[in-house]
């Protein structure tokens, strides 16, 4: 679905040109306050998140409006459990990119560069992957632990997570790599360069685009993953798990906390967009220019 | 001679750590799950294979107000969303001129933050005395004893609202592709804008609209966090079930039939959309 965003975005940015033919219609104006009316529709959850992350106020729930107050900023890591949570989400996320990437990366670039027998249906198996429900991917996972008395905990949510993630990075790279023209590999083996060096050399650096995408994805997914986790999780705790629990014993409230984490998250994901978007506008510039 | 046989296997070996991977943890757990589906037995004495297949039809009993009622919610969930999004969607392609990427920016940018945090924000922002609520019953323009949360109202709704970027970006990627010289053409035709609509913008627009569909339906359906958060004993669905079978009441072989019961259903439909498509596109425009 990112990897769609991804796509999404690039057309956005090839296309974007200055309106054509501006002629003065009747109801020009509903299309655009439609589509403002969505965004206000989405950010309105955030903005309420954002709100009472500063919400001064003492006891279990933080469903009124107290005054303004830095508390739980300056509190952030105070309740244990929530911290825990949240560095297992982030390092599971980050083992899982890098096992998930290396392993699509590799199936992506087979399906993207021979043909093979075989290859239709690993290709049947990755839709079937894509398309099958997320709680059905968790609990036939759990089955199989249940089933090999395995104990569920911090590994079987990067198995789960990795599980998930590979078909994903698969197709973004298949992607690029269908694209990319084979004499440029040949030329670099026709000038000495072995299977190793013609890899990281040529073919990699070709498919960085395809391979970053995957990795964002992956870890976005990752990070953000509730349903295959809580059947794979056994003992520990995730962010969104973690989350969610409080929600339930707390009659839907969570403490502040989570919304200062859900804050800081958001605006890093901001800056981090929103640095690559300038300097993707810069490269632009400078390819033009 | 063994240069050959060794380029015949790269693809292989590029395959090979993936492909078991996807065994290991998904072919081979689903065919666990179908083997448990049909066992009996309790948490305690164990589970025997007995291929006792009436917990199929045990389970439909028991449960097919459920089942019926996720797939009620998945389309009501998905015909909501592809009217709320075709619109936005065309908005970003056809009239967002040089702000496009900002445009589609902003629609993802909710994204940012956990879903479950999320939809945990819908039922504070929807609940019985919340910033809402309290003042409309205040000045009574509702009743008292009104609400939303436990309603299929506040479940439907947050389901559009989690799953409405996986009908936006297909939409728009099929939009996008459409070639403004086309509509100048059906202009010159004398064609009027409904028409260009209807006859050139929207057909073109129809494989992204199907891919939207098939992402859409199939995680909606499979739901159970927004009917958890934001619903009651009257919106369970059928990943609830799934769920309690197997956490709080460790009956294994009921869930497992249940989820094989979604399972098969949901990707007999998908496999059949997709015949129907050719495979390779819809794979692509869901996957891509």
């Amino acid at each position: 679905m990112t990897a769609l965003a991804g796509e999404a975005l690039e057309l956005a940015e090839e296309h974007n040109a200055p309106q054509r033919r501006r002629r003065r219609v009747h109801g020009r104006w509903v299309l655009p306050l439609w589509g403002w009316l969505v965004l206000l529709w989405l950010f309105a959850p955030i903005g309420v998140m954002i709100v009472f992350g500063f919400n001064n106020y003492t006891g279990k729930f933080n469903t009124t409006w107290q005054g303004f107050s830095l508390k739980w900023y300056r509190h952030l890591f105070a309740l244990s459990d929530l911290t825990t949570a949240l560095e297992n989400s982030l390092s599971i996320a980050a083992i899982v990119t890098v096992i998930a990437t290396i392993l699509g990366t590799f199936l992506g670039m087979a399906l993207g560069k021979y043909r093979f027998r075989g290859a239709g249906s690993v290709n049947l198996l990755l839709f079937a992957n894509i398309a099958a429900p997320e709680i059905v991917l968790g609990a036939a996972l759990l089955s199989m632990f249940l089933t090999l008395g395995i104990p569920r905990g911090y590994w079987t949510i990067v198995i789960a997570h990795v599980m998930f993630s590979i078909a994903y990075v698969a197709v973004t790279v298949k992607a690029r790599m269908a694209g990319m023209d084979p004499a440029l590999e040949e030329a670099a083996r026709d000038l000495g360069a072995g299977p190793v060096t013609t890899f990281f050399k040529v073919t990699l650096p070709m498919l960085m685009p395809g391979v970053l995408a995957g990795a964002l994805l992956t870890f976005a997914l990752s990070i953000d993953d509730y349903i295959i986790t809580s059947f794979n999780n056994g003992n520990t705790q995730t962010f969104p798990l973690w989350v969610y629990g409080a929600s339930q014993r707390n009659g839907g409230s969570v403490p502040a906390q989570v919304n200062v984490m859900g804050t800081l998250i958001f605006g890093f994901g901001v800056l981090v967009a929103v640095i690559g978007f300038a300097m993707n506008r810069e490269k632009k510039v400078r390819d033009n220019g | 001679m063994g240069a050959r046989l060794r380029a015949r296997l790269a693809p292989y070996w590029l395959v090979l750590p993936a492909w078991l991977w996807l065994v290991i943890f998904f072919v081979v757990p689903t065919l666990i799950m179908l083997s448990v589906s049909t066992m009996t037995g309790n948490l305690l004495d164990g589970f025997k294979q007995t291929f006792h297949w009436s917990t199929y039809s045990d389970g439909w009993d028991a449960y097919h107000v459920q089942f019926v009622r996720s797939i009620v919610y998945g389309l009501v969930a998905t015909v909501l969303c592809l009217v709320i999004a075709y619109p936005v969607a065309y908005w970003i392609a056809f009239r967002g001129g040089r702000h496009k990427s900002t445009l589609l920016f902003l629609l993802l940018l909710p994204f940012f933050v956990s879903f479950v945090i999320r939809t945990q924000s819908w039922n504070f922002i929807l609940s019985d005395n919340g910033i809402v609520l309290s003042p409309l019953k205040h000045w009574h323009v509702l009743g008292k004893d009104y609400h939303v949360l436990q309603t299929p109202m506040a479940v439907v709704g947050g389901l559009v609202y989690n799953f409405l970027p996986f009908t936006v970006l297909p939409i728009y990627v099929a939009l996008e592709r459409v070639d403004p010289a086309l509509l100048e053409a059906s202009s010159d035709l004398y064609a009027n804008k409904a028409t260009a609509f209807t006859k050139v913008v929207l057909p073109l627009s129809m494989p992204g609209v199907f891919a939207a569909v098939l992402l859409t339906f199939v995680p909606v359906a499979s739901d159970y966090v927004n009917a958890t958060i934001l619903g009651g004993p009257k919106t369970t669905m059928i990943g609830n079930i799934i769920q309690t079978e197997y956490f709080t009441n460790s009956d294994y072989p009921t869930a497992a039939a249940l989820s094989f019961i979604l399972m098969a259903a949901l990707l007999i439909g998908v496999f059949a959309y997709a015949r129907v498509l050719g495979t390779e596109d819809v794979l692509e425009m869901a996957a891509a």
